[in-house]
């Protein structure tokens, strides 16, 4: 058993065979789990914020952007010899936690967040095997760079591998 | 305030809003002391400046499942706000308000969700009322709505909006107890249009 590497909220880490990744409690931010499926070379985002363009700082935090924090994982993992034409993607989160009268900006940030992921990933030319977003509850993800297995639990609502 | 710098709004703001959510959270547990007609002792609120990854931690683990009661805030400010508390507090306090309404164990009925509401509805609007005081400025909060599920995943709401403006997000921890100790967490987010009123209005130069 190899160690399971931790990542916090607006964070990224890459993942070595026989270790895994994990980030806890995604809402409305979206984990994307990334890996080469030759050598095992693997790494996980957790993003909260569709747009660093959007954001006027000089001080980016770029884990904390699907954009950015997307291309950082893939730049990190091609440091550690994967290679972008072998790698998948798998991505889950995105909810909406509260479900309100008023339909703001605010409460659309998870499925904003999905696509800003997606789009990104695209651009990259990263398939996408597997997602499990949207709806109204939180998740924590545990990815295996070895199997490619991204497994989710929740509170209450069932646990899954996909 | 669009040129609004973002250094000051984590330091001076925060200090701001650290003292408004002190007196904040005072009169929330005054308000709930009434309601359930019981002395609510309060221990005196610790006020966090946290980073995202140690969010979670700050409340017993990310994983903790908490009832969550979120609020938008419309007026001469606009925002967020959100109440946190523990799915065994919650209905400790379900029970004070409606004598053996709760069950212990398991997740919330749609009746106690209800009453949990009512009672997150009063305790923030408390809260809401005494800042609407002290800064003379007109605050309207909307219908709550709650959620049950882990501490991270309901904290990731008010934790996206702070993240537009820095990587850090403002906890106030307020510990009270009657029989029992029930830990409580208030986040509160103004926008960044507000932040600039909410100074101004206490007088502070921006």
């Amino acid at each position: 058993m190899g160690e399971v590497i931790k990542v916090g909220m607006a964070d990224l880490k890459t993942c070595l065979v026989p270790n895994t990744v994990t980030t806890l409690g995604l809402g409305s931010c979206v984990g994307v789990a990334i890996r080469d499926t030759q050598n095992k070379v693997g790494g996980l985002a957790h993003v909260m914020l569709p747009d660093s363009t959007a954001i006027k700082n000089s001080h980016l935090n770029v884990a904390k952007f699907a954009d950015t924090g997307v291309a950082e994982l893939v730049k990190q993992m091609e440091a550690m010899g994967a290679v972008r034409r072998r790698m998948v993607a798998k991505i889950a989160g995105g909810a909406m936690m509260f479900t309100m009268q008023s339909k703001s900006e605010t409460m659309q940030v998870g499925a904003r967040n999905v696509e800003a992921v997606k789009a990104k990933l695209k651009e990259l030319s990263i398939p996408i095997l597997a997602e499990d977003t949207g709806l109204n509850y939180g998740r924590t993800v545990i990815f295996d760079p070895e199997t490619g297995e991204f497994k989710i639990k929740t509170a209450g609502k069932g646990d899954k591998i996909i | 305030m669009g040129d609004l710098n973002l250094e000051q709004v984590s330091t001076q703001y925060m200090d701001v809003l650290k003292e408004l959510g002190n007196i904040g959270a005072g009169n929330a547990m005054t308000a709930l002391s009434q309601m359930l007609n019981c002395k609510v002792d309060m221990k005196v609120p610790q006020v966090e400046l946290l980073e995202f990854k140690d969010v979670g931690a700050a409340m017993g683990g990310e994983e903790q499942v908490m009832v969550g009661v979120f609020l938008g805030v419309d007026g001469d400010i606009t925002g967020s706000m959100l109440f946190l508390v523990e799915v065994e507090a919650a209905k400790h306090l379900i029970n004070k308000m409606m004598p053996g309404m709760a069950q212990p164990g398991g997740e919330l009925s749609e009746m106690e969700c209800s009453a949990m509401q009512e009672i997150g509805n009063i305790i923030t609007g408390a809260y809401l009322n005494s800042l609407a005081q002290i800064t003379n400025l007109m605050i309207i909060p909307s219908p709550p709505a709650l959620t049950v599920d882990m501490a991270a995943a309901i904290l990731s709401v008010p934790a996206i909006e702070f993240g537009i403006y820095g990587d850090n997000i403002l906890l106030i921890q307020s510990q009270f107890f009657d029989e029992v100790e029930i830990d409580g967490y208030f986040v509160l987010v103004p926008d960044i249009e507000s932040y600039g009123k909410i100074l101004s209005s206490l007088g502070i130069s921006v």
